[in-house]
């Protein structure tokens, strides 16, 4: 008799996706930027301080210098790498900080309804009524500007948006048969929430994530140009800012390079986003 | 309708409190020390004292709070600290500015948006539906920041089409809008026609347009008396509920081209530590979106009578 080995959902949609060699190299794309953020912090990248050439030296065929120096001599190529880290740690941040609470508060306030519902609603509705830009500079404010204060921003304004649907969602299983048939199990609220109508709901957290990540990644190029974002180090927002000056003494090299690691990046998440929502999402499956 | 209109204003009473509340707590409660910013690290504890009286500072934060509620339901925000001038005066002034950036990108973007989406969807799958998507999703994985930088570069300072950044008041102005115009309405190209392409879509496989179809109805009748109505709906709301952001401005052209809108307004303010205009533009931003939200939900009942004002 043939075995048959139960597998997760989570598994199931990376087969999915991987079936798909667009979606494969977009996934590699991503991995491989991963791999670039952990090596940075672990000290494995090149130093992107490091001067290693004449001021805006031309590109040339080394390595180090394929994109040229910058005015301080630096390697833009290693800068745009260190960029690429700082990207990868405000998607990353931004992510874990606003889905989790989105999914969480989304859950309770369907699941539980009355005021609690009530409030958490209440709160949502104040936040989407303040427009994003004016949020973010609030927080800015607030939190002083920089990285965290402007992970913190962004995330504000995202998790609104998972919580209602998450919120939605709940709201459609929770009177549905196989949560009746949990109850009349003897399951309590933790187990049918978290057990039972989290696993249904979930797809909407994971697609949303994939968003947020892009978002916040292109929002960092933004915040950072109206100097709401990063003030220093490598960012692929002061590297673009920066190239406003380098155009006009035809200096390519930080702009071509900025948008190509960008592009690949924003791309590839776009990319799964919609793939993953027609793998995970049932009705469109 | 209007007990629905009423009742609709009441429930936006507490979600303005919220925002006051909110708005408060970020600038006044939590952030840095206006008086600490305008004076510097080395102003003596007498010269802060007198401006933080000045700026009614020295009061506890609860009547703060209440001062606050004061302006917010007189429309009397007071006076920039750092100006003096008048904030009502200076909100309108730059919201007018503001206007005069992204209207004309809005209006026009979004008749041949519709347009190009109503042909895409038209002929779904064929080559220009497949070669737009890949394109769209191409083009909006490169920031907003680069489109503006490139096409300054090659518009204003390559070909001189353009001024490279400034504003005058009046008609002169048109010469200094004209860029970023052009540089909006090629942003809004993207999201939009995937957007509305996504809304004709779901329309045109509709039963009700397959028996018209069955009826005999031309292509023309089938799309502009058939699809395009039912359409309407969802456009108007997309539409509706961006007006709001009209007022604000685009923040990045007004950085950028040094254009005097609210959105410059705002980053100054913010830099200089001045409280009544950050709070002022919050409060009046977020009230805009209450308002065009309400405004929305009316014109969608007005225009599906399915929807019951309940």
């Amino acid at each position: 008799m043939e075995h048959v080995k139960p597998r997760s959902a989570a598994a199931e949609a990376l087969r999915a996706l991987w079936a798909r060699p667009h979606i494969r190299a977009c996934l590699i794309v991503v991995v491989l930027y991963l791999l670039i953020a952990v090596a940075g912090y672990f000290h494995l990248l090149p130093d992107a301080d490091a001067a290693l050439g004449g001021s805006q030296d031309p590109p040339s065929w080394h390595l180090a210098t394929l994109l040229g120096t910058d005015i301080l001599g630096r390697s833009v190529l290693w800068r745009v790498i260190a960029g690429a880290q700082t990207a990868v740690t405000i998607g990353l941040a931004t992510t874990v900080l606003a889905v989790p609470f989105g999914t969480a508060l989304g859950l309770a306030a369907g699941y539980f309804g009355g005021w609690l519902d009530a409030v958490i609603n209440w709160v949502y509705s104040v936040v989407v009524s303040v427009p994003d830009i004016l949020l973010i500079t609030a927080i800015s404010y607030a939190m002083g500007k920089g990285l965290s204060s402007m992970c913190v921003a962004i995330a504000a304004t995202s998790w609104v948006g998972i919580m209602r649907l998450v919120r939605g969602e709940v709201l459609k299983h929770k009177d549905s048969d196989y949560v009746l048939a949990a109850r009349s199990l003897g399951a309590g609220s933790r187990r049918i929430m978290f057990s039972e109508i989290l696993p249904n709901v979930v797809h909407v957290a994971i697609v949303t994530s994939s968003l947020v990540l892009l978002a916040s990644v292109k929002a960092e190029v933004i915040l950072t140009y109206l100097g709401l974002g990063i003030q220093d180090g490598a960012s692929w927002g002061l590297l673009i800012t920066g190239a406003s000056q380098d155009l006009t003494n035809d200096i390519w090299g930080p702009l071509v390079g900025t948008v190509t690691a960008m592009f690949l990046l924003i791309y590839s998440l776009s990319a799964i986003g919609d793939a993953l929502r027609d793998v995970l999402d049932p009705r469109v499956a | 309708m209007g007990a629905y209109i009423v009742r609709r204003l009441l429930q936006a009473v507490p979600t303005v409190l919220g925002v006051a509340l909110l708005t408060f707590l970020l600038f006044d409660a939590f952030g840095a020390d206006p008086v600490r910013t305008a004076l510097g690290n080395h102003a003596t504890p007498e010269a802060m004292a007198n401006l933080r009286h000045q700026w009614g500072l020295d009061q506890s934060l609860p009547l703060q709070f209440v001062d606050f509620l004061r302006q917010i339901v007189t429309f009397d925000y007071g006076r920039s600290f750092v100006t003096g001038e008048d904030l009502g005066t200076q909100i309108k002034a730059g919201a007018l500015v503001s206007l005069s950036v992204t209207v004309p990108p809005f209006v026009f973007g979004g008749i041949v948006n519709v347009a190009l989406a109503l042909f895409i969807a038209r002929h779904r799958d064929g080559i220009v539906d497949r070669a737009s998507r890949v394109l769209f999703i191409a083009a909006m994985s490169v920031s907003a920041l680069v489109y503006v930088l490139a096409l300054q570069y090659l518009l204003a300072f390559k070909l001189d089409w353009f001024p490279i950044n400034g504003y005058e008041g009046g008609w002169a102005a048109v010469k200094y809008l004209g860029l970023p115009w052009l540089i909006q309405l090629l942003l809004l190209m993207g999201p939009d026609i995937r957007l509305y392409r996504t809304l004709f879509l779901a329309d045109i496989n509709a039963d009700y347009v397959r028996t018209a179809r069955s009826k005999g109805a031309g292509e023309a009748r089938v799309l502009f008396r058939h699809v395009l109505p039912n359409a309407w709906i969802p456009i108007i709301t997309q539409n509706v509920t961006t007006i709001p952001f009209l007022i604000l401005g685009s923040f990045l052209m007004e950085r950028f081209f040094s254009i005097p809108g609210i959105g410059n307004l705002t980053i100054a303010a913010l830099s200089r530590g001045d409280l009544p205009i950050l709070k002022a533009v919050t409060v009046l931003g977020a009230l805009a979106l209450v308002l065009f939200n309400l405004l929305n939900d009316l014109l969608y009942a007005f225009a599906d009578p399915r929807v019951r004002l309940s």
